[in-house]
């Protein structure tokens, strides 16, 4: 802690404290009810946390595509587009709640901290086909008799919803706590298990689960704020390779579509060759 | 380089005002609505209850 780069961090907190600004809601067991939620935050942040002002991007998605309705949300995805083009996977390093969380419980010292799971190449593709499966194609197409789909990875699978809907919502409200079931604790199980992998993986979620990480992912080569490699300057010294925490190739593919922009590279890198499409080029009598 | 940069911002130009644009028509088409109104409610399957 204490760290020059720990405003990322703060960034995150902030960010997370703003979309989830109404306090009261935590207390009443109630969730916010204004109009702002027609609007998707860009990080996952569950619209059933009771602090949440705006929607999740992912539930918001399920929602139109499982809606009797709707065949195809132009809505939801011409947001994640716009946030996609402006920033990529910024969003998951520097906005999205469930990163923070993650980011604080890889703080915790562990003996033996990994900078990758076994299978990790294959693992990383796991998020594609949640995307696929999960949120767009049951949705759509497992629907009940009245047309209606679910939101299935939501239900199945999403650990934000648990932590900031599921534990706040039954902590506060006895009928909601008694009607949990086999279902909650499963989804309790898949946050622990989460939450521990997370001591030891940086980031394992964003790594291997997250469907909104999934559709960010290819953004990252063209958006608006990406990073640019300078190859003269680079000397090929692999310390932003060390220093990443997804451990990417950094020298080879800057705008890898797992890259999560922590800049951890960018400021590990002694020369200066890397930097972001907001940065001019430094002069070279600058230092 | 350089032409590389232009093209890869002018990508970026191009599918945020094509995203702008789907925004817009799926304002018109009432999707923003059923957000809304999935959003204003408990969801129980998010939170792990049904």
């Amino acid at each position: 802690m204490g760290k020059k780069h720990d405003y990322r961090l703060w960034c995150q907190a902030a960010f997370t404290a703003l979309s989830n600004g109404y306090w009261k809601g935590f207390g009443e067991g109630k969730i916010w009810t204004g109009n702002s939620k027609h609007v998707c935050v860009p990080g996952l942040n569950c619209y059933s946390c009771p602090g949440a002002l705006g929607s999740c991007p992912i539930g918001s998605l399920q929602a139109v595509l499982g809606s009797r309705k709707f065949q195809i949300s132009l809505y939801v995805f011409g947001l994640l587009m716009m946030f996609g083009a402006l920033a990529g996977r910024f969003v998951c390093g520097w906005l999205c709640p469930f990163g923070l969380v993650q980011d604080l419980l890889h703080k915790i010292p562990f003996p033996k901290k990994l900078k990758k799971l076994p299978g990790d190449r294959v693992l990383r593709w796991l998020k594609y086909g949640i995307l696929l499966v999960l949120v767009i194609l049951l949705p759509m197409f497992a629907v009940d008799f009245t047309g209606q789909g679910q939101p299935w990875f939501c239900k199945y699978v999403c650990p934000s919803g648990t932590l900031f809907g599921g534990i706040p919502l039954t902590s506060a409200d006895a009928a909601l706590a008694a009607a949990a079931g086999w279902l909650f604790r499963w989804k309790l199980a898949v946050l622990i298990g989460v939450a521990l992998l997370s001591v030891v993986v940086w980031r394992p979620f964003c790594r291997y689960l997250c469907p909104l990480g999934a559709i960010y992912a290819p953004f990252n080569r063209f958006a608006l704020l990406r990073f640019r490699l300078d190859r003269e300057k680079c000397v090929r010294c692999g310390a932003c390779r060390r220093a990443c925490k997804m451990d990417l190739p950094v020298m080879d593919r800057p705008n890898s579509p797992e890259c999560v922009r922590c800049g951890a590279c960018r400021r590990a890198c002694p020369t200066g060759a890397l930097r972001t499409t907001l940065e001019k080029e430094k002069k070279k009598d600058d230092g | 380089m350089k032409t590389g940069f232009w093209k890869r911002s002018g990508a970026a130009v191009a599918v945020l005002l094509l995203g702008a644009l789907f925004v817009i028509l799926g304002v018109y088409r009432g999707e923003a609505e059923t957000v809304w109104r999935k959003a204003v409610l408990i969801c129980m399957e998010c939170i792990g209850i049904g």
